[in-house]
């Protein structure tokens, strides 16, 4: 680790104030990602500001129906929450699908959304890598890339994002709450994390000086009926080869709305729009689910060693649906 | 030579100061008299090492004793530790796990991974287990620890590090450290309805010797007692 200063922030305003104007300054909560990416030297910031301090530890349902969610909320107690397990089962199911029981204890939830790539060319550093090192050359395109995206991938970067809950977050069409200095502003959690292009080394759309304060999930009803369906090597404490979550609204065997968002392969968290969108009005049976997964699949760019992710994606997705639709 | 251990024992363990009660002192000179052994491999196997780098020192001309002072940015972290508070100067970067194991000589948890990947490191922080490899000892500023040695002693053992003595629950016994700490921490967390429950929530625990089906037997046995 290079050295650091570190800092406890009391409270909002001067957890800000330290990473204002300060690019080198990176706030710390759980540290289960951040103090990992320390030990390899892929960061180096020259302040820490620990924020555990910090008033963000509710979860609060709102008048409005929506449940506004404290960054600071670990992700275990997010997914044990009453409201958020019985609302949004694919939230809580999504988050003890992830890590294990120690690492979920530490998590925050505005840390599992900053979360970075596990692609293993990111975390050797004498490996290029277009992401840790712009223009130096993406590894993994060439390499052994089995873990790596089929979705939303460029010519710089198929590294896939991680996270779990994210999938979850992006079916359910979460809100980012940022504060900086100089106010507040919300983001769209479809509009939070960015495709790799030709810039890999971003990754999501906070400004300089911003610190994520909530996220806010929207009132669903039909979200009470959804799951998240994870797959992987090993039976658990292991990252997805694909995964799923899914939300439908039935009435009687008849899809009236869906929602449908996959992790495991692609650069960003994915929101299946166009195969929502074939859902409405279909008959829930395996056949409409197949089509539904090919839709979703459509666009899959394969790699030497994870073609086999197109296939069992679209799986994960009819098991997904099948579990909630029948 | 006092000068060349006194500056070795700094850089190599990012030790400093350590501010202890009487009874405090009682605790960690047992726990020193335990390591004896490791004492004397540590300072046999740095003593070569010293002789080269303060001759280096000296042809540069740096006074050797100047080391011992704490490096910039240094902390101060008050913490209690298995019902004892510790107070510390040293290093923002030392983990909580290099601090139990290096800074206040308490070698009971393991480090297995360094990266959160295994479990052995696994600690109760405020009641709650965590891998202590991944949390700063800056961050744990007045939390309250419990380790392995803070679970029991060898008169007065706890009920689950009974238990996996009676089931066998251990071979070479490196990972038993964090998966005793981890099961206590799990029963506490009270969700266990079935033996799969069990299972899945031990899974951040990894066993190379294949221990596990004790180990479950193990948590069995105290889990409704506990």
């Amino acid at each position: 680790m290079h050295p650091f200063t570190f800092f406890k922030a009391k409270d909002q305003q001067s957890a800000v104030q330290a990473i204002t104007g300060k690019s080198t300054s990176k706030f710390v909560a759980g540290g289960t990602n951040l103090i990992d990416l320390l030990k390899m030297n892929i960061e180096s910031p020259q302040q820490l500001v620990d924020i555990n301090a910090l008033d963000l530890k509710k979860i609060e349902p709102m008048a409005n129906g929506n449940v506004r969610i404290g960054a600071l909320v670990k992700n275990t107690d997010l997914a044990y929450d009453a409201t958020i397990s019985s609302r949004y089962p694919m939230l809580s199911q999504a988050i003890l699908s992830g890590a294990s029981p120690q690492l979920r204890n530490m998590a925050t939830t505005g840390g599992n959304i900053l979360q970075r790539t596990r692609c293993p060319y990111f975390w050797d550093k004498v490996m290029p890598c277009n992401k840790r090192e712009p223009g130096s050359g993406c590894s993994a395109i060439v390499g052994y890339n089995r873990s790596n995206a089929i979705l939303g991938t460029s010519s710089q970067c198929i590294a896939t994002h991680p996270s779990d809950m994210c999938v979850a977050l992006a079916a359910l069409d979460a809100t980012v709450h940022v504060q900086s200095a100089t106010g507040e502003r919300n983001i769209p959690f479809s509009d939070f994390h960015t495709l790799p292009g030709n810039t890999p080394e971003k990754e999501n759309t906070l400004q300089p000086g911003e610190m994520i304060t909530y996220i806010e999930i929207p009132a669903i009803p039909f979200a009470s009926h959804s799951t998240y369906l994870k797959v992987r090597d090993r039976a658990s404490y292991e990252f997805a080869l694909s995964s799923a979550a899914v939300a439908l609204d039935m009435n009687s065997d008849t899809i009236q709305a869906a929602r449908l968002a996959l992790g495991g392969i692609a650069t960003k968290p994915w929101r299946a729009t166009a195969a929502e969108q074939f859902l409405v009005g279909k008959k829930a049976t395996v056949a409409t689910y197949q089509a539904a997964a090919d839709i979703a699949l459509k666009d899959a760019k394969p790699f030497t060693y994870n073609a086999f992710k197109i296939e069992l994606a679209k799986r994960t997705i009819i098991s997904a649906l099948q579990n909630i639709g029948g | 030579m006092v000068f060349i251990r006194q500056y070795l024992s700094h850089l190599l363990s990012l030790q400093t100061n350590i501010m202890e009660t009487n009874e405090e002192k009682d605790f960690i000179s047992h726990q020193a008299n335990n390591s004896s052994r490791r004492d004397f491999l540590f300072q046999a196997s740095t003593l070569s090492v010293g002789l080269a780098v303060a001759s280096t020192l000296k042809a540069k001309g740096m006074p050797i004793d100047k080391f011992d002072v704490a490096q910039p940015g240094a902390i101060t972290i008050s913490l209690t530790v298995n019902g004892k508070k510790k107070t510390l100067e040293l290093d923002p970067r030392v983990t909580l796990l290099d601090a139990l194991r290096e800074t206040m000589k308490m070698p009971g948890t393991k480090k297995g991974c360094d990266r959160g990947q295994c479990g052995a490191c696994t600690v109760l922080v405020d009641g709650r287990r965590i891998n202590s490899c991944l949390t700063l000892v800056a961050m744990c500023d007045g939390a309250e620890v419990t380790t392995i040695e803070g679970l029991g002693t060898e008169d007065r053992l706890h009920p689950m590090q009974e238990a996996f003595l009676k089931h066998d629950a251990f071979q070479c016994g490196y990972c038993t450290p964090g998966q005793i700490c981890s099961a206590v921490g799990m029963l506490q967390e009270g969700h266990i309805k079935n033996d799969m429950d069990i299972k899945e929530l031990m899974s951040g625990n990894l066993c190379r010797c294949g221990a596990y089906q004790n180990i479950l037997d193990a948590i069995k046995e105290v889990q409704h007692s506990i």
